[in-house]
């Protein structure tokens, strides 16, 4: 038997003022991965999360996540926006944001308390952010407020994550600890889905792949689809990326020959 | 005369019971770089308190706040439809959609004047003088009407806010995440416009609608350039309003001027002071620094 799918998408197409930037997207997601989404920008990479998180309602086709309507299971979902998207001169502390996380589950007029606190601490200190929790957000580097996200996101406590450029504008000490971090949670059960740009880390980092460029190139094991000839489907013609990519795949090539030697 | 007498008291009191609730709602029109839809919404529900008044003959009813609040939503409807459904930008939708409600509000009272005591400067500048003059009996004491409704209004503005703080934190702070996890940003939206709209209808005949913008905007400013706390935004907004409400009484009564011109006046004095002071303070700052490198 297939393994259980946890996201479902179903002929998606999505558009801005009738201009489709999502067509005809189909896949289905198989549970306790680690997925990146990857394709040019503007290729509907943040439209597609968007509208697997119901923030954007697709023209035609639907979304099951868990086999069930979104309503029912979102509190088991959670996303984590492009940074760009807020305003973070809002006066607010970095533990003000995490413990935002924590209203998902516990609605909006629930009081937090002790325990509350003490585990949205926890997650900023999964982050590595303990000692920053009262620094007001506008004073914390793009990385550490993307790691604000990425906590907020953890006090949520969820069994799928969707996050929208997670190492944008993050160091590679810090990179490397978060991947560490979404590797352990895989481990843990949950299912983490990541836009990423890198190519370089592709292979290294996910088990899955969704190659994207308005219409759904690929899904499947990131062994089986990080290909050159579907890398150049995916971003078209652009040739100083195809070049970077033969490079990559010529060294991954070297990579695994010499693993077989050894 | 003295000016610390009963109509100090009663006129600063009845000011002040507008000044808070604008101060809690305005924060969050600041924050959510909105403080232009409170000038729509401020203007928009002269219609509405135009009918309301011809309908129910006082200014101050449950018709008239039913009617004005409803036009304000209109305000907030249209403003949204045009720049979203319209495409057109977000200012132009505020002033086409303002402009011409308040235009048509106007055109109403002039049609109405000769049966209808309201005027354009009354809606305009308020008549805070008189406050002491319309008093309701409670309990055998004689308090002014004004005194009374600020104080329910004051009351239903700090209800709402404390019962649904983190619903207007965390839908001003990152309205798409909230989306994401259930939460209905437009409902939050324009729980925040019935507020403004509330808020502005039952200020409106005593202090004007020039000074509940001033109320509305100016304290939750000077808080943001001093503070990054939300809380202490709050608390700092009300202190500023309250020195603002008794400076401005006291300035009127020196130099005999109009009540709510002289509290604008002090709210805009507040601003500058704070904001030059800043700016001295971040000069001193880096010339002290400057100093003890070269040392
Ligand atoms: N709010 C919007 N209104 C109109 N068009 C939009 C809007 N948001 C995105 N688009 C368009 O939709 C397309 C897809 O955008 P999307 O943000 O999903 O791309 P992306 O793959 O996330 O790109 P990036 O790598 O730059 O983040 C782009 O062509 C963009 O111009
Ligand atoms: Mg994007």
């Amino acid at each position: 038997m297939e393994k259980e799918s946890i996201i479902e998408a179903h002929d998606l197409t999505v558009s801005y003022d009738k201009k489709p930037v999502l067509w005809d997207v189909d896949f289905k997601l198989p549970a306790g991965l680690l997925t990146g989404v990857i394709g040019p920008n503007g290729a509907g990479k943040s439209t597609l999360l968007k509208t697997l998180m119901g923030i954007l309602k697709p023209d035609s086709g639907y979304v099951k996540l868990f086999g069930n309507k979104l309503d029912e299971v979102r509190k088991k979902v959670s996303y984590v926006p492009q940074r760009e998207s807020v305003d973070w001169d809002f006066p607010a502390s970095a533990l003000d944001v995490v413990l935002m996380g924590l209203y998902a589950q516990k609605g909006l007029f629930k009081r937090i308390n002790k325990a509350d606190r003490e585990w949205a601490m926890y997650c900023l200190e999964q982050l590595g952010m303990q000692d920053y929790k009262n620094r007001q957000i506008s004073q914390l580097s793009g990385g550490q407020q993307q790691r604000v996200f990425l906590a907020r996101s953890l006090a949520q406590n969820a069994s799928l994550y969707l996050m929208d450029e997670p190492f944008a504008g993050v160091d590679a000490t810090t990179e490397k600890s978060i991947i560490d971090l979404l590797q352990k949670m895989k481990n843990d059960g949950k299912s983490i889905v990541v836009v990423h740009h890198d190519l370089q880390s592709v292979n290294e980092y996910f088990d899955w792949l969704l190659m994207v460029n308005t219409r759904l190139v690929a899904s499947g094991p990131t062994s089986e689809v990080f290909t050159q000839e579907l890398l150049e489907e995916t971003y078209g013609g652009k040739l100083s990326i195809l070049s970077q990519m033969a490079h990559i795949l010529k060294n991954l090539e070297i990579g695994r020959k010499e693993h077989e030697k050894i | 005369m003295d000016f610390l007498d009963l109509n100090f008291v009663w006129i600063s009191l009845s000011a002040l019971l507008i000044a808070i609730p604008c101060s809690l709602v305005g924060v969050f029109l600041v924050l959510r770089k909105m403080a232009m839809l409170g000038d729509a919404i401020s203007h928009a529900v002269l219609p509405g308190i135009v009918i309301a008044y011809y309908f129910s003959d006082s200014y101050q009813s449950i018709p008239m706040l039913l009617g004005a609040a409803s036009v304000g939503l209109l305000c907030t409807y249209l403003i949204e439809t045009f720049n979203k459904v319209g495409r057109l930008q977000e200012d132009a939708s505020i002033g086409v959609t303002y402009t011409w409600l308040f235009a048509l509000g106007v055109v109403m009272i002039s049609f109405m004047n000769d049966n209808v005591d309201l005027d354009q400067d009354c809606v305009l500048y308020g008549e805070i003088a008189y406050v002491p003059l319309d008093t309701l009996s409670i309990f055998g004491a004689l308090i002014p009407r004004a005194v009374v409704n600020g104080s329910f209004l004051t009351t239903l503005i700090a209800l709402l806010l404390i019962v649904g703080f983190k619903g207007f934190k965390l839908t001003t702070f990152d309205p798409v995440y909230a989306t994401a996890i259930g939460i209905s940003i437009t409902f939050w939206h324009y729980l925040l416009m019935g507020m403004v709209s509330t808020v502005t209808i039952l200020s409106f005949e005593s202090i004007g609608a020039i000074l509940v913008l001033a109320f509305l905007v100016i304290p939750p400013a000077i808080a943001y350039l001093l503070t990054n706390r939300l809380m202490s935004m709050i608390y700092l907004s009300m202190v500023f309003s309250l020195v603002a409400v008794i400076l401005g009484y006291i300035l009127a009564y020196k130099i005999n001027s109009s009540i709510s011109g002289a509290i604008a006046s002090i709210l805009a004095l507040e601003f500058l002071v704070v904001f030059i002071g800043l700016q001295i303070f971040k000069i001193l700052r880096r010339r002290a620094t400057k100093v003890s490198y070269s040392n």
